[in-house]
């Protein structure tokens, strides 16, 4: 059949001490949602950091639609078809919603050495900017200043950024965070959505969204993989309940 | 019609009128003085505009922008004092000067942020300060008269006090023009986009430093012609006129007229150049006042003038 | 060989009184995360509070002494009224508040002590020279400074890293809620602190005092190199800010006494006593420009939470 989509092997990080990332090895296979679970501390945002570029890895390969990316810049690789959202917002406050989707349709649509034309009139980046607003309901928000919406629709902006440009596959680092049970659903649904058209790599803390949207599901612990495999078998996996679902029950549903 | 008429339109037809018309005013009112304080005004706007570039709109704050005044400067006076006199050599040269010197500059500097490319570039301008201490033959530290104007195509003479006036407020309307262009373009809005979120910027697949390099090299090239007229208006040029002292009377000049808005740095110049003319026939400790003045500033209307125009306006 | 051991007891010293400048700046910073570019003010100011004191009482140590206590009362004077209200903003703002700080002190300076420059003449004790190996005679007074900046060192040192202000200081830089929350006044530490750092301004201020002339804006120049120290050094850091200094000090003093020679070796020597004092001023950002290129973050970064 085909090769993985992204294939990470050996990764391992250390900070200070702390081994953030452990001989980790992970496949996403194209088309699926691959989710990503771990109590705090397993290394989840580290392994989205060195999978975007933000992180060089001590060591280890990550291996992108065959191509081998582990060293290759953050900005190059939206360019390969690998996007990224943030798990804190990030975004360009100060600027118009409009402005923050057109800046990711922008870097898709050729070099921006261009000193004269306005691009904020321009039809090549207007037009699908506007589309990707629709797609996340905000197109009605697109003058609006990005400081002035709520932490749910910055969510929203998030993914429509990633989006920009069509990428081959999302790296999502905690999509619903500080969601609120409505826009939680929301979420849920435009990633589902989603699901088909885009390969998912989907780091969350929502066990609910979690088995809901995966196709299989990754569990870290201590920057290690302890299980992959589908929602039922890692719901009934007794190691991984010990580490990890075993408090998420106990504590807080 | 109503809402064209807003504080800010105001005042700013006000002053751009009244810059138009101001060799009419000088005339008919005698003072002829007021031409070239405000030749100067213009000019240190232009550089005030070229800063705001960067600093406005590129987040990249420079303590060392009045080196390319220096060198603009610097060109212009070392080529007439070898002979050379032609404008169309001098400005010229003076540009790609700057452009070089913001290229250099810049790819060491930028790799820093913050704090950091605050002093690095403050420590640039003390280092080319000191190249142009040590240029003996050009006068070192004392200076170098320029004497003879830069020549360009009969009936222009820049020694013609109105003509120059002129000239240099031509050039000051082209490059608001130009930066203003440039800022709504592609290039401007990747610009933006670096001072607002540059980590995210190369998330969605922006090299940074290559867009934030070259609006820098475009800025130190319009200031390098900024100081290839500051020296042909003051028939001089020194070391002085690149100290760090000066960068910081530029950076003064575009947060009091209001950081990252198109006519904000004019509207600063004027205010700081005026406000020190008028202080000072008051007291020669007006920097007294003003030190304070700027401190307030920072405090109670970090938008400037221009953010101050603003309030009060329904957006 | 003897001038070269004499060169390098100058860079010494040098380094050793940029190290209080920036010490006071990188702590600041690091603290506070305030930006002061008026730190050279303070400089100043103990420097002349030095001269006014020596003038007055006739006696130079208990003038300097004076003008210690005097500036760092200025100091706590200046972060109560001003410095304060700019914290938490962003570094531009703090640029542009002390930059209009600067230009406050020196017009102020001006005002009170006048235009022209102050002499601060040294006691006779002092104004000596002191054989440090046979044959070489080096000024007393600057062993003085020598040993009072090392005595300084050590005492911030044991300050910072031994005692329970050193350790609220130390956890005030990584966490300042935390150390609110304890129940510790933040607003009279940062006072203190504020206050420290420009008390070791005019410490190195009024020491320099009797060697060079007293006059205004004598801060800016050497505050520029006190920020070429805290950013080969790396910012926040004490440590990288000693070495640091002590570097840019050597390279400084020994490349001003032997680049003539060495250019007079590769140019005639009119060419060379021309270019050289202009080329040694430049040592030290070359060697800034150098650091840039290798390390950005400084030789001894401090890495904050």
């Amino acid at each position: 059949m085909s090769e993985p989509l992204l294939q990470v092997s050996n990764l391992a990080k250390r900070f200070e001490g702390i081994v953030a990332t452990d001989d980790l090895a992970l496949n996403v296979e194209p088309g699926e949602l691959h989710a990503v679970i771990g109590p705090n501390g397993a290394g989840k945002t580290t392994l989205i950091l060195q999978l975007s570029g933000q992180l060089t890895p001590d060591s280890g390969r990550v291996v992108f639609a065959g191509e081998d990316i582990t060293g290759l810049p953050m900005y190059e690789r939206a360019g390969r078809g690998l996007a990224r959202s943030f798990q804190i917002t990030s975004l360009f406050l100060d600027l118009s919603v409009l402005d923050n989707v057109m800046l990711a349709v922008q870097a898709h649509a050729g070099h921006s050495f261009h000193f004269w034309r306005n691009a904020r009139k321009e039809a090549a980046l207007r037009q699908p900017s506007l589309a990707l607003l629709e797609r996340v309901g905000l197109a009605d928000r697109a003058d609006r200043r990005c400081a002035d919406l709520s932490h749910g629709e910055h969510r929203m902006i998030e993914l429509a950024m990633a989006l920009a440009g069509q990428p081959r596959m999302l790296l999502l680092d905690e999509p619903m965070a500080g969601l609120g049970p409505e826009e939680s659903a929301r979420m849920v649904t435009m990633l589902r959505a989603l699901k088909r058209q885009v390969t998912i790599l989907l780091v969350e803390h929502d066990m609910e969204a979690v088995f809901a949207l995966a196709d299989r599901i990754t569990v870290l612990v201590y920057g290690k993989v302890i299980a992959t495999g589908e929602p039922a078998a890692i719901r009934t996996n007794t190691q991984v309940r010990e580490a990890y679902l075993g408090d998420q029950e106990a504590g807080h549903g | 019609m109503i809402r064209l008429l807003t504080p800010r339109n105001v005042v700013l037809a006000v002053l751009l009128a009244f810059l138009v018309l101001l060799p009419v005013y000088a005339a008919v009112f005698g003072k002829p003085f007021v031409v070239t304080l405000f030749t100067r005004i213009v000019i240190l706007a232009m550089a005030a505009v070229s800063l705001n570039l960067i600093m406005g709109y590129g987040g990249m704050v420079s303590f060392g922008h009045a080196v390319y005044i220096g060198i603009g400067g610097y060109v212009v006076g070392i080529l007439a004092h070898e002979g050379v006199l032609s404008g169309f050599v001098q400005w010229p040269l003076a540009l790609i000067a700057s452009a070089l010197a913001a290229l250099i500059i810049g790819v060491l500097c930028l790799r820093t942020r913050g704090v950091y490319f605050i002093m690095i570039t403050l420590a640039f301008a003390q280092l080319l300060y000191y190249v142009a201490i040590g240029l003996d033959r050009y006068g070192g530290d004392d200076g170098l008269t320029v004497y003879s104007r830069s020549e360009f195509f009969a009936p222009l003479d820049l020694a013609h006090k109105t003509q120059f006036y002129y000239v240099c407020l031509v050039l000051l309307f082209a490059v608001i023009g130009l930066t203003w262009r440039i800022v709504n373009s592609r290039f401007g809005l990747v610009v933006q986009g670096a001072r607002s979120n540059d980590l995210r910027m190369q998330a969605i697949g922006f090299p940074t430093f290559r867009y934030k390099l070259a609006c820098f090299v475009i800025a130190g090239t319009i200031c390098g012609l900024s100081g290839a007229l500051l020296a042909n208006h003051t028939e001089f040029v020194s070391p002085a006129v690149m100290h760090w002292t000066r960068s910081g009377d530029l950076i003064v000049m575009v947060v009091l007229g209001g950081m990252a808005t198109p006519f904000g740095p004019v509207v600063g110049a004027v205010a700081l150049l005026v406000l020190e003319e008028a202080l000072s026939g008051i007291t020669e400790y007006w920097q007294i006042i003003l030190g304070p003045l700027l401190l307030l500033v920072v405090l109670f209307a970090r938008g400037g003038i221009m953010g101050l125009l603003r309030l009060g306006r329904a957006s | 060989m003897l001038l070269f051991l004499e060169q390098c007891l100058n860079g010494l010293q040098l380094g050793l009184l940029l190290f209080l400048l920036a010490a006071g700046l990188t702590l600041i910073f690091g603290i506070m995360d305030l930006v002061n570019l008026a730190h050279g003010s303070f400089y100043m100011i103990g420097a002349y509070f030095c001269a006014t004191f020596t003038l007055l009482t006739g006696d130079f140590v208990i003038s300097a002494a004076l003008a210690f206590a005097a500036t760092l009362l200025t100091g706590m004077a200046v972060e109560v009224i001003a410095i304060r209200r700019l914290y938490g903003r962003d570094h531009l703002d703090h640029v542009l508040g002390t930059f209009g700080l600067i230009l406050f002190f020196n017009e102020a300076v001006r005002l009170i002590w006048g235009p022209a420059g102050m002499n601060v003449p040294l006691p006779a004790w002092l104004n000596t020279s002191f054989k440090i190996l046979p044959g070489v005679d080096y000024p007393t007074y600057r062993i003085a400074i020598i040993v009072v900046t090392l005595a300084v060192a050590l005492f911030m040192y044991i300050l910072v890293m031994r005692t329970k202000l050193g350790m609220l200081i130390r956890a005030g830089a990584t966490n300042r809620e935390m150390v609110s929350a304890l129940g510790v006044n933040i607003n009279l530490l940062y006072t203190l602190v504020f206050g420290l750092g420009a008390a070791l301004a005019g410490l190195a201020g009024l020491m320099q005092a009797p060697i060079l002339t007293v006059q205004i804006g004598m801060g800016e120049n050497i505050l520029i190199l006190a920020f070429v120290v805290i950013i080969i050094g790396g910012i926040g850091s004490i440590r990288g800010a000693f070495i640091a200094a002590i570097m840019v000090g050597l390279i400084d003093t020994v490349g001003r006494g032997f680049l003539p020679d060495l250019l007079a070796l590769l140019l005639n020597p009119r060419s060379a006593s021309s270019i050289s004092p202009a080329m040694s001023s430049m040592l030290i950002y070359l060697l800034m420009a150098a650091v840039l290129v290798v390390r950005p973050e400084g030789l001894m970064p401090v890495s904050r939470r």
